[in-house]
Parts: structure tokens; sequence; C-alpha cells
């Protein structure tokens, strides 16, 4: 008894140090939508890439996941799932950002020797967790970017060997992708935060995106023990205009036709942000908070009403907002593609810096599958009409149905500009078994993806602590002056030169069956040798055969 | 072959009459095919329709008054929920256009973009309602914004939609195509798009010509004659079976008594008005720019007929709403059904398979002409056998008896392509004209002029033509001219159709051995303008508006200014075809007829 009751403590003191977070913020946007963002932070106090180190046991942590981490050598795993596209001129920045489809890229440990095989053994266990197609990944989609997806983490490995990262464009995101993410977390969907999260309401919505980031931190500030992080993020903007029948007022209920009760029994803290910063005159909370909070996100100093679910609070929420212009947002890309005709076209990707006075550097990460021949000598990228020379340029050709392009730059965008980098394209003619499912449709190009440091307009805070609203602390910030964004721009749609499938289908179904009905039985016909058959002589005959043999003396007949 | 060259010309005049009844009984019914949805996304299920209208058409003529349209037109679709952008855009004209009164163009195209939720900008569908100064479609804009009100309240929205409102119509589209798809081709001048919605995939263009409208018209034909798929047209068809709604196809409705006279004579005026129209290779709505860039387009047209019957707004909204949903729907690109057809009535079509054997009997005269003349011209060759040094003697002075006509043919071809709108300024100044007047005027005369080729040809060629002189020339001419209406049928079936009809007879007949002045004439009567001008006043006959001599020669000037400003502006290649390759091909045939 004594022994089972050490035992019991000694666990609860080993497992002390896990934690769970979980916080959800509210903003109503600029454009008059309203834009969630549940953020759930799990810490889990073990390091099991010291070598020996097997780990078993498992409290908050989800097991499947853990497992994962370590079989594989991960060292920091970032995965996406988005339905619909940011409108950051609507909209502003995201916290997290994220490309239409699915994205996941991956750091692996350098003691990794074979990092394609576990990238392809990854990518089909994860598709496995998550139910999506991320199997789809292969070398094909995959590159290793040389400079633009740096760990967030610990660690401070810039070997571009062990990173991987690929899109899937043309993922499509539904409640099959969200059960298996609310069953990560420690209290399911049964309490906290998580009870908001009803298919129906969330994908009846504007935008929705789903993340898992992976990644090893300090656990406190002097960074004495590490800890490995999981956040899941959930982004909801839900479109106030088709809802609210015009009315510019929301509830939690009306968003999620479910309200909040109790937090997550397993939560340290669960916490509601309500983002309150434009006109706090005309906002009208109910229930009123006493709890204001401030954090500097983004750049910009926003006011929170803050609601702590551990103390037990109603959960009503109301609140009037102002429909708006477009916004001008810092920095903000899109892409097109130039042209007609099925033979070859341009991509334009338009990269625009709104700041007033400052210039500052972007990285722009390009992948194009390699059925888009990029001619790469037509590469231009001009700036108020003038020839703007990148000063870093990391280009890896495609090879034909094995790697696709992978184009990264360095450019400097003058103050209020708008850089326009573009590229010539040969579509190319695939083989017949190549082409995909309603190859009419088109094929996809994935985002290509703008990181930069922005000039930040209010001091950021650069010392990590741990009461920081999770929101604004998922980007290590370095230095006080700026802060770290990156841009997804659109996916691209591209037709190639199809042939038309339905003519050729009914005459190979044709032709085979002619030919195998037809040209079958005439060529059995035709070589099949027609033979007497005999038959067999009795077994005394056989006999005195074999016997013959034996003695060399010619065979009976 | 023997068979072939002794029986030749009784096989061209069957080969040609079999052209000319198989074309007309394409449009006998029992002989077409019924349409039908071939594309499976748009085809079982029909949507639910709701439709709400309120048209606020009033705002359109208020802010008309006022000058103010953009501005006004920017902040009604703002306040509707979306994404609104303006393009300016402006172009000189290379001479005025008298039949819309404009030379410097200025404009401005609204659009605002219907996003889709959760769908990442990949795929857009457009609505366009072209706007111009005064009265003209208000109520298609009225319309277009009442769309958009009700859309926007929609969640089943898979594809972004571009709502656009095109100034000074095809102008505003081109300019809005051109910026949207960054390339230039006409030489226009605009401000580039600020946003985007991804790639089009088909688009539809709205007029509503007066507050009544009884039935609707569903126009096609686009830049160059290229067609949209047809499934676009079955489409609308669908929706107005559905809905009750009068619809028609070149302004002729639709009739069932297919096996009387009247009702064949129907089709076949349907179907000759489409034949018409596309072969002028001109677009005839909005639409017809959209194609070059692979979006099926198609514009549909309210006609006020003062029939009794009336079709409200809501009606013609609960018709876009529908067939913008099935477009909505739409896994790819509109593929299924045919991109090369006539149209005999809307439930019936003419598949490319059933049309070209009439255009290719017609070539086959051609080339059993040319079969025949190179029979004559081997004949003598394989006579003198032993004369090989002796049948290249003649053959060197023979090539440039050849050359030449066919280079100066050909230069004066590009005189006429070049010059009338080079040389305005200069007629201006020394004529009384005004400049479109000198630009048509100077076509006429040079392809005038173009006439007393064949004795600048024969002072060139300081000698008598040879009887093996003419016969290579027209061997030449005949297989060039067989290959050009072919290359044309491939594009523009109508096009190379009715050129064949006018320009095989001669050019299978002409020898320089002919009666000279009334085959001359009859030359002349058939050449490629006279066959110009035979379609205006059958175009007139047939959309039944019948014009005098007079008025059909003011008109067919005013085609040919039309022709030429197309080609000018968005790139129709009927003129330079015309100019550059029919015209030259034909002075060759009337240099044969002057030939010794």
């Amino acid at each position: 008894m004594l022994i089972l009751s050490s035992l019991l403590l000694f666990i609860l003191l080993a497992a002390a140090r896990d934690e769970f977070q979980e916080e959800l913020v509210i903003r109503p946007l600029h454009s008059g939508d309203i834009y969630a963002s549940f953020q759930f932070r799990t810490l889990w106090d073990t390091d099991f890439l010291q070598e020996g180190q097997k780990v078993s046991h498992y409290r908050l942590f989800p097991k499947s996941l853990g497992q994962v981490l370590s079989k594989f050598s991960v060292r920091e795993l970032h995965i996406s799932f988005t339905q619909g596209f940011w409108r950051t001129m609507q909209w502003g920045q995201p916290f997290i950002p994220s490309p239409p489809g699915a994205e996941l890229w991956v750091w692996f440990h350098d003691t990794v020797s074979d990092v394609d095989g576990n990238w392809k053994e990854l990518t089909n266990v994860l598709s496995g967790i998550f139910c999506a197609s991320l199997n789809f990944i292969d070398l094909t989609n995959t590159v290793q970017p040389s400079a633009s997806f740096k760990p967030l983490g610990l660690g401070n490995a810039t070997d571009h060997r062990f990173l991987r990262y690929a899109t899937l464009p043309r993922e499509i995101v539904c409640t099959e992708n969200l059960t298996p993410w609310k069953k990560l977390l420690p209290c399911g969907s049964k309490a906290g935060l998580a009870v908001l999260m009803k298919s129906e309401k969330l994908f009846h919505s504007s935008f929705h995106s789903q993340a898992v980031h992976i990644r090893p931190i300090c656990q406190d500030e002097q960074c004495s023990s590490k800890a490995w992080e999981l956040r899941q993020t959930l982004n909801v903007v839900f479109d106030l205009h088709t809802s609210g029948q015009g009315k510019k007022e929301w509830s939690l209920f009306k968003m999620f036709s479910r309200t909040l009760t109790e937090a997550c029994p397993l939560a340290s803290s669960s916490k509601v942000y309500v983002d309150i910063t434009d006109n706090p005159e005309l906002f009208e909370l109910s229930p009123a908070t006493p709890l204001l909070g401030q954090a500097v996100v983004l750049g910009d100093r926003r006011t929170y009403s803050v609601y702590d679910l551990i103390m037990p609070t109603s959960s009503m929420v109301l609140s009037p907002c102002a429909l708006g212009d477009m916004l001008r947002p810092l920095l903000h890309a899109e892409r097109y593609v130039a042209g007609f005709g099925l033979q070859t076209g341009e991509i334009h990707t338009v990269i625009y810096n709104n700041h007033p006075y400052r210039a500052f550097p972007v990285l722009l990460m390009d992948s194009v599958p390699w059925y888009l021949q990029l001619y790469i000598h037509t590469l231009t990228v001009t700036s108020k009409s003038r020839d703007n020379k990148p000063s870093y340029i990391h280009y890896q050709p495609a090879k034909d149905r094995h790697r696709p392009h992978l184009l990264e730059m360095l450019i400097q965008l003058p103050p209020h500009s708008m850089t326009e980098v573009t590229v010539q394209f040969e579509r190319a003619l695939l083989k017949w078994t190549e082409y995909t499912p309603d190859p009419n449709h088109g094929f996809y190009v994935g985002s290509s993806v703008v990181s930069a440091l922005v000039p930040s307009m209010v001091a950021m805070r650069t010392n990590f602590t741990q009461d920081q609203p999770l929101f604004s602390s998922f980007v290590p910030v370095k230095e006080e002056s700026s802060y770290f964004v990156r841009v997804y721009t659109e996916p691209l749609l591209v037709n190639l030169p199809t042939p038309d499938f339905s003519m050729p289908y009914n005459v190979i179904c044709l032709t085979c069956t002619v030919v195998a009905v037809g040209y079958g039985s005439f060529y059995n016909l035709l070589t099949r040798t027609f033979q007497v058959d005999e038959p067999s002589p009795p077994l005394s005959k056989r006999l005195a055969n074999l016997i013959r043999r034996m003695r060399g003396v010619p065979l009976l007949t | 072959r023997g068979l072939l060259t002794r029986l030749n010309t009784p096989i061209c005049i069957v080969c040609y009459l079999a052209a000319i009844v198989w074309f007309m009984g394409l449009a006998f019914e029992p002989f077409t095919l019924r349409t039908d949805m071939s594309e499976n996304a748009m085809g079982s299920t029909m949507v639910l329709l709701r439709g709400a209208s309120a048209v606020p058409r009033q705002g359109v003529r208020s802010s008309q008054k006022t000058g103010a349209v953009s501005t006004w037109l920017v902040k009604a679709m703002q306040s509707r929920g979306l994404e609104v952008f303006t393009q300016s855009f402006s172009r000189k004209l290379p001479f005025p256009d008298e039949n819309k009164e404009r030379y410097m163009v200025r404009g401005t195209n609204v659009y605002g973009i219907l996003r889709a939720p959760r769908a990442p900008r990949t795929e857009a569908l457009v609505i366009s309602a072209p706007c111009s100064p005064g009265d003209s479609n208000n109520q298609a804009v009225g319309l277009l914004l009442a769309l958009a009100q009700y859309f926007r309240n929609q969640v089943y929205w898979a594809k972004d939609i571009i709502f656009l409102v095109n100034e000074h119509d095809l102008m505003g589209t081109q300019a809005w195509l051109e910026a949207y798809h960054h390339t230039n081709i006409t030489g226009m001048e605009y401000s580039p798009l600020q946003g985007r919605g991804g790639s089009i995939q088909a688009a539809l263009s709205l007029e509503l010509s007066s507050d009544v409208i009884t039935s609707l018209d569903l126009i096609l034909d686009g830049l160059n004659g290229q067609l949209p798929n047809l499934d676009l047209a079955n489409l609308f068809y669908a929706f107005c079976q559905k809905l009750g709604v009068l619809c028609t196809i070149q302004g002729k409705l639709q009739r069932n008594d297919w096996d009387t006279a009247e009702g064949y004579t129907h089709a076949a005026q349907t179907m000759m008005l489409m034949v018409l129209k596309q072969a002028c290779g001109r677009s005839w709505g909005d639409h017809g720019l959209f194609l070059r860039y692979h979006i099926e387009a198609a514009s549909v047209r309210g006609i006020n007929s003062f029939r009794h019957y009336k079709t409200d707004a809501a009606t013609i909204g609960r018709l876009l709403e529908g067939m913008v949903r099935k477009l909505n729907n739409l896994l790819e690109r509109l593929h299924q059904s045919y991109f090369f057809y006539l149209l005999p009535s809307l439930s019936r079509f003419v598949s490319i398979g059933c049309y070209m054997p009439a255009f290719g009997l017609l070539v086959v005269i051609l080339l059993l002409r040319a079969l025949d003349l190179w029979v004559h011209l081997g004949a003598p060759a394989l006579a003198a056998v032993e004369g090989v040094t002796e049948a290249q003697q003649p053959s060197g002075p023979a090539v440039l008896t050849v050359l030449t006509p066919v280079v100066i043919s050909h230069l004066t071809g590009v005189a006429l392509y070049l010059l009338p709108v080079h040389l305005q300024e200069m007629a201006v100044e020394h004529f009384p004209v005004s400049e479109t007047e000198a630009v048509v005027l100077t076509a006429v005369a040079i392809y005038t002029t173009g006439l007393a080729l064949p004795h600048n040809t024969q002072r060139l060629l300081s000698g008598e033509g040879t009887e093996q002189g003419w016969k290579v020339l027209k061997l030449t001419a005949l297989l060039y001219l067989a290959v050009l209406l072919g290359c044309t049928a491939l594009i523009n079936f109508s096009l190379g159709f009715v050129l064949a009809v006018t320009l095989v007879p001669i050019t299978a007949s002409m020898t320089p051995h002919m009666p000279k002045a009334l085959s001359a004439l009859v030359m002349v009567l058939l050449s490629p303008a006279f066959t110009i001008l035979y379609c205006v006043f059958i175009y007139q006959e047939l959309i039944e508006a019948p014009v005098s001599v007079s008025e059909g020669w003011m008109l067919f000037l005013s085609v040919i200014s039309q022709g030429i400003l197309d080609h000018a502006l968005y790139g129709s290649l009927v003129y330079p075809l015309l100019a550059l390759f029919i015209y030259p091909c034909w002075l060759m045939f009337w240099n044969i007829l002057f030939w010794s």
C-alpha cells in the first residue's frame, strides 16, 4: 500500500510539469466579419531525443503524436489544414498564417541518415492520424527551402538537408479532419473551449484553418530544462453578412451554437480575449468584464477584454461592430497567371510594401511543379518600374517527374511600393496516365510564401514570459523594432493541354474487346499445333522399356 | 485517272450542287441532332431557385444624370458587401467610328468580387453588363446589383463571382480582360487591376434594352467566329423551358412544324443568320472577347418585340441565378459538349461532322481542277521522253511568269491592308471627306486599282503569256485557294463556306480563252467585295429589315469600316485574311483571265 501510494505520488510529481492552456481570441474584423482563434497549448516535460531514452508514459500529450515524434526523430513539426483564403486586404494579418489546402513542414533531428525515407513514412502516418491525403506528398512536391523556413523552437539547426516542406493546395478540409484534431486535446471536445467546436458551424464560415505545431522549447527563462510544446490552433472567420441578416452583433451562441460554461479541468489557464481596440466606446460587451489586457501583436498594440473561465462567469458576448473599407496591411502579396493559350504563360507575383517610409527585405519562396517548365532567364523583379536586383537567389531547377522547381529570393522592398516578380513558363504535355481525375479542371500550383521582418509601429517585447497571451507568443521575437510576418499568396489553377479523354477511352475499350475476343481466338487457332493423342502404353510395356533402356537395347514401340 | 480528267467538269458541277444541297439540308430537322446537356455537373440536379429582385434601376438613372455612374456603382456594390475595384482605360481609335460616334475613348470599368466562402481564389465566374452613357442598359445594371445582393447572402458559392459593369461596351471588356490576363494585344492603355479571382471559368453578359422584356435572345457568335461550348446554350435553353421564358436565337423563335415548308424556311433562315454572323468574325456581344481566353461565354439580350407575353425582371433574375448556380457546380471547365456547331434552332444543332462535308465537296472541286491541270501539264512532258534538258529549259521563265503575278497580287493585298488607315490624313487633306469615309474609300479605290493589275504584269513580263504559263499559274492559285479556304474553314466554318460558295465556281472555270467582257463581269460580281455586299443584303433580308440599293451601299461601306476597326481594336482576323490572302488569290485568277 505504501509502495503503491508512493509510486502514485512519484508519477504525479514527475508529470506535474506537464501543462495545458487554452485560449480563445475573438476579434471583430475591419470588414465586419468575426475572427475567432483558438489556441491550445500542451507542454510535455520530456526530452526523448537524448540517446537511449524511451518514453512510454503520456499524461496530457497525445500518445499518437509522441510516438510519431520519437519514431521519426522529428525535431519540429508544423502541419496546417486550411479551407479558404485569408483575405489580408480585408482582415489584416492572421495570428498564425497558413496557405489554402494542407501544408506540412518538418525539421528532422540531425542524426537522421535517411531523411527522405523518414519523410515518406511520416507523411503516411500523419495521413492516417489526420484522415487527410497527406500520402500524396512525395518527392515531386517536396522541397527543401534554404532560408524561408527556420526552426521556431530551440536549437539553431540551419542545415536545410533536414528540412522538408510540402503543400497540397487541392486538399479539402472537412469534419473528418476536425474530429482527429479534436481528439488530440486532453479534454477532447467534452469540456473547455473545445465544446464550441461544432463542425456544422465551424464549416459554415468564410475561412477555416486548423493546425498542429510541435517544437521543443525552454521550460523557463534560464532554459535549464527543455520541454515539448504542442500548439493546436484553429482559426475561423464568420461572415456576419450571410448569417446575421444585416445585424451587426454577434454572440458565442450565434457563431458556435454553443456557449461556454466551464474550463477544461486539466487546463492551468483558460481564457477568452475579446479585441476591443478599434473604437472601444462602440463596444457593448455583455457580461462586462473588469479585466482588460494589453498585448503587442503583429506590430500593433491591442486592448482586450479578458474572461477567465477558471473563475465562473456567464458566457454571452454581444457587441456591435462597424463595417469598414479596404485595409492597407504593411505587407501584402498576390499572384496570378498571365497570358492566354495553352502553350506558355507567365506567373506574376505582386508584393506590396505599404509602409510609408521604411524599406524592408522579404524572402519570397516559390515552389512550382515540374509540369510548368519555368524559363528562369525571364525572371524579372521590378519595383517602382525599376529593376530590383535580389540580393540572394536560390534556384533549384525541376527534374521531370522527380522534383519541383524551388525559387527563393531575398528582395528589398522600397517603402510604399509595389514589387512585381514575373517568370515565364511553358506548359508540359503530360503522359496520358499522369493526368489527375477531372483534368480539365486544371492543375494547382501551391501558394508562394513571403516571409519578412516587418518594421513595427510599437516596440515589441523580446523577453520571454509565461503570462503573455498565447496568440502573441508563437513566433519568438528577436528584436524590438520589427516582427515576423509570413504571407501566403493564393494558389494558382493552371490549365495544361488536355487530350479529349472521352473519345480515346471509348476507342480503347472497344478495341481492347475486339482484340481480346477476335485476335485472341484467331491467334489461338493459328499457333496451336494439333496432335493425335496416343493412348499411353500398358504398364507391362513401360516396365519392359525401362529395363531395355537400362540395358541399352532399342526400345519397344 | 482518265475518268477523272474526262468527266472532270460534270463531277465538279455535281459536287458544287451537292454541296449546296447538303448545306441547305442541314437545316432540315430530321437531319439534325437534339441538344442535350453533356456536362454531368450541370445536368441531373435542377437547382432550387428563389431569386430576389428589387431592381434599383432608379439609382442608375439618377446617377447618370449627374454623370457619376462609376462612383455610384462603387458605393452600390460596396454596400452589397462586394470587394469593389475600378479600372480606367483609354484608347484612341485609328479613325472615328461613325456608327457609335467615338474616337477618343476614355472610360472606367467597375467590378465587384463576391468572394466565395472557403474557396481559395482559384476559380471565378463573371457576370457583366455593359453600361454606356444614356439609358440603354440600366435594367441590366440594376438586375446585376440585385443579383449581387441576393448572391451575397448565399453560402453555396464555390467560385468567386465577379460582377463587371463595363463602359463603352466591347472596349471596356477588352481593357478589362487584357488587364486581367496581363496581355496587351491591341495597344489599349489601361490601369492594372487590383483584385482578381483566379482563372475565370465562364462568363455571362447581360443586355436588357427596355423595361418590358418579352423574350430573351441568346448570342453565341464571338470574335473570329469562335463559339462557346454548346452546353452553355443548352443550359440557357433548359432554364428558359423551366421558367417558361420565351427564348430566341438570332432573334428567331423556335417552331415545331418542321415538316411544312414554312417551318423549314424558318430553320434555314435561322441557320443562315448564324452563318452570316459567324462569317463576319466580329463579336456580337461582350461575351465574344472572353472566348480568346478560353472562357466559355454567352450574351443574354432582353428583347421587347411587342408581343403580349411579358417577362418580369424577377424571372430573368431567377434564370440568371439558375445558370450561375449550375456553372458554380462545375468541377471542370465546360468541355464535354461541342465547340463547333450551327444552330437551326435552340433545341437542334448541327455538329462539325455534319456540316464539314458541304465544305469538303466545294474544296474537292478545286482539287479536282488542280489534278486535271496537273495531268494536262504533265502529258506533253511525258510525251517528250528523252528531253529532260528540254523540259527544264522552259521551266526557268515559267517560274518567273508565275512568280511575278503572285508577288504583285500580294503586294496589292499588303497595300490594301496597310494604306487605308495610314493614308487617311493625306486623303482628308486633299478630298472633302471625313476620316472614316477616307479610310473606306481608299480601301475601295485600292481594291479597284488592283483590277488594272494584269496590264502592269504584262508590261513587266514583256512578252506573250504562254499556254503553259497560265496553267502553271492556275494550278498554283487553285492549290493556294484550297489551302486557304481549308484553313479558314477549320477555324471559322461559316467564313470558309461563304467564300468557297462564291469563289469556287469562277476560279474553277476560269481560262483565258473565255469571252473577255462577259467573264470579267461575272468575275467581278463574284469577287470578295461583292460577296460582302451580297451578305449585307441577305442579312438585312433575313432580319426582316430589307434595304434599298443606296442604303445597302452605305451599309456596305460601314461594314468595311467596322471590319477594319474590329481588327484594330479587338484583333479580329477577317480583314487581314481578306486583304492579305483572299483578295490576292482572287487577283491571280483575274490575271489568268487577261493572260494573253
